[in-house]
């Protein structure tokens, strides 16, 4: 990560506009994120959160404006490893007959050759990453067997495995129970404390600011991006949300 | 007679050969394509393109190219109109397939009956075990191993692919193309297993094999060992039946492959039906007692 340091920013996108046919999804949202952090994404449904770590990832070209990652073009950068991502419950099949140490390895096809046939640095990093994540005793297990708190560490862990100084995680508390909350809170709380950044998009308002040192309020344009609990003011949620969301079914 | 000249006897004719020969190459290659169509969600895909290389392969043999390329081109083009017609309509993906395939699979059958020929080309439709020369069962070598070769060393590509095509894209690999060089072994398999059971069977090999394997493992890797071992066994004893039953070889290695499947379904240890009632009724028998 140290030859990137040059570059302050790890996720830098400037003035992207993405359109799906004629909806709006992203307007002109600039978002720049440094090294060893974690920032919260925060947004209702359809404000844009998963378009723009689909722009990050380079899965959408955006209308105007340019992404870099690391300073670097996002293909390149993908190549090398860089962008790691935990994918949202919907969009896993969990019935897939894969175990859990083979979706970690994925994380290292990047390091192998045409066959990604695993050597044995590859498979240390894997069991490296499956202790991290604490799931070592459920490497054998299909993965759809693993708990909602489990699956996500899994993702987590192809991410680590993979070495990427970015991870993109899109709702990875949907469906978690809060001891599971928790223990992924500290698990990404560790990958931003070895350099990495992390981008994570949350409903779960109260715990962002035990999870994030920065937040971004996203409304299709970039409302607000600074410190988690100045986004949290009610008068700030209110211009995402239209009302305050920490009140309704709160605690 | 014994079991053992039961078995051995077809083998003194070279057409029982071949027939053996290609029923296995082909019930193999499918079987493993199987694994990924099954997964991936492109069942009715298979079907489209398996019926959409029909007019490829007729125009081949008229111009005198190989099937393979034909069957390519058209195998491309279908998915091309489906994608085509799906994208710039209000219409479904279903019924974007269901138009497509079959209206190439009848410009197939247009060709056929107006083209003058040598080799009776309704072969194409049904297949002609019994009929394969030995420049067929050349070309099914040759396109087989090729297809073989791709499949078994991108394996892990092509499974990530089906599991996780995001991730394949965040570590700067091509989906779009990982899932073109997918549909393109399909329609090159397709080719191979047309000269088995013909095109309107074709597609009952490159579904039924997966889908009984994943009735029985958990394991991706045990899949492409499964699919193909039962594929190829329900094959050969297919032609057999239907060397003593004077039956239609095609629709007997097809019925065999689906009866093994049946079984599967039916006695699978976890998947099965038979397991997984048995299990309720015992839950439920302890719910019982224990109350």
């Amino acid at each position: 990560m140290s030859s990137q340091a040059e570059h302050p920013w790890a996720i830098d996108v400037q003035n992207a506009t993405v359109h799906y046919g004629p909806v709006q999804a992203l307007d002109h949202a600039t978002v720049q994120l440094g090294r060893g952090m974690v920032c919260g994404l925060v947004g209702m449904n359809g404000s844009g959160k998963s378009t723009l770590f689909k722009t990050i990832m380079g899965q959408i070209k955006p209308d105007t404006g340019s992404v870099q990652i690391n300073g670097q073009d996002p293909q390149q950068a993908r190549k090398k490893g860089m962008i790691g991502y935990v994918p949202q419950n919907e969009a896993v099949d969990w019935d897939f007959p894969i175990s859990v140490r083979e979706v970690v390895m994925t994380g290292r096809y990047g390091h192998m050759g045409f066959t990604r046939r695993p050597r044995k640095a590859d498979q240390r990093a894997v069991d490296e990453a499956l202790d991290r994540v604490e799931l070592t005793a459920y490497a054998g297990r299909q993965i759809g067997q693993l708990s909602g708190g489990q699956k996500k560490r899994a993702f987590v862990a192809r991410g680590i495995a993979q070495e990427a100084s970015i991870m993109l995680l899109d709702e990875p508390f949907a469906g978690v129970d809060k001891r599971s909350e928790a223990t992924i809170t500290k698990l990404l709380r560790d990958v931003a404390d070895d350099g990495g950044t992390v981008l994570v998009s949350t409903h779960d308002l109260h715990a962002l600011p035990q999870l994030a040192d920065e937040a971004i309020l996203l409304m299709r344009r970039v409302l607000m991006h600074g410190d988690p609990t100045r986004v949290l003011q009610p008068e700030n949620l209110a211009m995402a949300f239209g009302l305050d969301p920490m009140k309704r079914g709160g605690q | 007679m014994n079991l053992i000249e039961l078995l051995v006897e077809p083998l003194t004719y070279t057409f029982m050969l071949r027939a053996l020969a290609v029923t296995i190459i082909a019930a193999v290659l499918c079987a493993i394509l199987s694994c990924w169509l099954v997964l991936i969600g492109w069942s009715l895909m298979g079907d489209a393109v398996s019926h959409a290389v029909l007019p490829g392969v007729v125009l081949a043999y008229i111009v005198g190219a190989p099937f393979a390329l034909g069957a390519l081109v058209f195998g491309f083009l279908a998915v091309a109109l489906i994608g085509g017609v799906r994208d710039t309509s209000r219409l479904k993906e279903d019924a974007a397939i269901g138009i497509v395939f079959t209206t190439l699979f009848s410009f197939g059958l247009v060709l056929i009956s107006v083209t003058p020929s040598q080799v009776d080309l309704n072969h194409i439709i049904f297949g002609n075990l019994l009929g394969v020369s030995a420049a067929d069962l050349w070309q099914v070598l040759i396109i087989g191993a090729i297809t073989f070769m791709i499949l078994i060393l991108k394996r892990k590509d092509f499974t990530l692919y089906a599991f996780d095509p995001t991730h394949a894209h965040a570590l700067g690999m091509n989906p779009k193309l990982m899932g073109a060089v997918l549909l393109g072994l399909l329609a090159m398999t397709s080719v191979v297993a047309l000269q088995a059971v013909g095109v309107i069977l074709v597609v009952a090999m490159l579904i039924i094999p997966g889908a009984t394997a994943y009735l029985l493992t958990d394991r991706f890797g045990t899949m492409l060992v499964i699919a193909p071992v039962l594929a190829a066994s329900g094959g050969v004893l297919g032609v057999y039946v239907s060397y003593y039953l004077d039956a239609s070889t095609g629709g007997m290695v097809v019925l065999a492959q689906g009866l093994i499947f049946v079984a599967v379904y039916l006695f699978s240890p976890r998947q099965g039906l038979v397991a997984s009632r048995l299990a309720i009724l015992r839950r439920r028998k302890a719910l019982s007692t224990a109350g």
